[in-house]
């Protein structure tokens, strides 16, 4: 297998080696790629939708379609790794693991023993991997609320600056994560529990199509924000960029939601009670 | 000589894109571990993406963000001052959807895991021919 | 855009590469993968593609990272090659 991949692999890159002769040399501005459609996004940007970054308009304006159907494949892939790997029937471990905290203890209860009456000084924590780290812990807490605002910020900002639905979505579903790093899987699915994740990326791409379809009812095109204008009272150019901002909104939960339900079960192998 | 130095300063980039492309194709072909071939897979797919993004670099121009978009006056705005950005709206999806093939990948990686207790791939061939 | 620093990345990347897929360790693998991503962003930066590095430093160098050494944790870590 290795000889006859390694023979394939000379093979199809030789012949790529071969057609790069033909290319135009690199960072050609008279490259046949940047000469035939980028030339007019870059040119009307910004008098037909006020908003400076290129890349966020032609994303979710001139090519609405290919961003709304992306943002599908997204939500797709998150529920087949829920259906993948989610167990919903399980049967429960044989012990459980409890830390006291004043002392450091850590005890070691059977499935059906009699639990203290107070659990206050105790808390649960995983069977196969219980470090307690107060550094890793302070740390994250101080980290997380900066995150997400910044995450915020990028989705907001991303009419002007580097950024957008897909980056902020990714970077609030990674502070969710680390809360779930930091500390432990069940205190991360207390904070964003599985259901709020699935209806969340469902909510992100509804929000989406039904802006679309909003745009067909008032009598335009579907995704053809111009239409909003009537509705924000403002003229058709900075009607396009409010549309814009709300589907950013839109890929942005669906993003991060669809984040955090990987992380969730890939890391706990389905189960969603002990993991990282 | 002579001739060849300014192919080599043009190609070379795409050269090495290449390179990487192949080295991702035989990680998938050769590897035997079902998380280096992932590993490749995700090489591959980055390759493909620095190759779509170094075909809208322009030499002299600057990121595609229209300077003082909103001051007074409009100003004529030129395609060759600015990057070209259509490459760079098709790749930030397909990143994106990187990410998400890869955790369905991943949670099949741990599916076969779990009934086969190993990820090197002849041992899994091995123990489907006992069952 | 500044050409020594171009093939210095461009060569940083070619061997993480390598590294990522020839390492006995699928955990080094996965950190070495996440090198690799950051690499690359550094290169859609120096030509001029922010969207992409940005979107690349979020999701290649952190999400992906993260699934991947959640999937060593839930599997296994050893590799014959």
């Amino acid at each position: 297998m290795k000889v006859l991949g390694t023979l394939v692999v000379l093979l199809f890159g030789g012949l790529l080696i071969y057609g790069t002769l033909d290319f135009p040399s690199w960072g050609d501005p008279a490259a046949p790629a940047s000469t035939h459609v980028s030339p007019r996004y870059i040119e009307r940007t910004l008098e037909e939708t006020s908003v400076p970054n290129i890349v966020t308009a032609v994303l979710a304006d001139y090519r609405g379609y290919d961003t709304m159907f992306e943002t599908i494949v997204i939500f797709t892939a998150g529920i087949a790794c829920l259906f993948l790997l989610r167990v919903i029937k399980r049967e429960e471990a044989e012990a459980r693991m409890y830390r006291h905290i004043p002392t450091g203890i850590t005890l070691r209860v059977k499935q059906r023993a009699r639990l203290p009456e107070s659990m206050e000084e105790f808390e649960r924590i995983d069977l196969m991997w219980v470090p307690y780290d107060l550094i890793v812990k302070t740390g994250c807490r101080l980290i997380i609320p900066f995150s997400q605002l910044f995450a915020l910020y990028v989705i907001a900002h991303g009419h002007h600056s580097p950024g957008g639905g897909f980056q902020g979505g990714v970077i609030l579903g990674a502070s969710i994560a680390l809360y779930a790093i930091s500390t432990n899987l069940r205190s991360g699915l207390a904070w964003f529990g599985e259901k709020a994740a699935v209806l969340l990326c469902g909510l992100g791409v509804f929000i989406y199509a039904s802006t679309g379809a909003l745009c067909m009812l008032l009598g335009a095109g579907y995704l053809d924000y111009g239409a909003l204008s009537t509705l924000f009272g403002v003229d058709p150019v900075t009607a396009r960029s409010h549309g814009i901002l709300i589907v950013e909104i839109g890929v942005g939960i669906s993003v991060m939601a669809v984040m955090v339900l990987l992380y969730y079960n890939i890391v706990s192998a389905g189960r969603q009670d002990e993991g990282l | 000589m002579s001739d060849l130095v300014p192919i080599l300063i043009s190609k070379v980039n795409y050269w090495v894109y290449i390179a990487l492309m192949m080295i991702g194709l035989w990680a998938v072909i050769a590897k035997n571990n079902l998380v280096k071939k992932i590993i490749g897979m995700n090489i591959l797919q980055t390759a493909v993406i620095l190759f779509f993004i170094s075909i809208g670099a322009k030499y002299n121009a600057t990121i595609p963000i229209i300077m003082h978009g909103h001051d007074a006056g409009h100003h004529a705005v030129n395609a060759i001052d600015y990057i070209n950005p259509l490459p760079h709206v098709l790749m930030l999806t397909a990143i994106v959807v990187a990410v998400a093939t890869l955790g369905v990948a991943l949670a099949l990686v741990i599916k076969v895991h779990q009934k086969y207790q190993t990820l090197e791939e002849d041992e899994i061939l091995a123990k489907m021919d006992e069952q | 855009m500044i050409w020594q620093i171009e093939l210095l990345v461009l060569a940083i990347v070619l061997i993480c590469a390598v590294a990522a897929i020839t390492v006995k360790d699928l955990l080094g693998a996965a950190i070495l993968f996440g090198a690799y991503s950051f690499m690359l962003c550094l290169l859609w930066a120096i030509m001029g593609a922010v969207d992409v590095a940005f979107t690349e430093a979020s999701v290649g160098a952190g999400v992906s990272t993260v699934l991947f050494v959640a999937a060593v944790f839930r599997t296994s870590r050893r590799t014959k090659d």
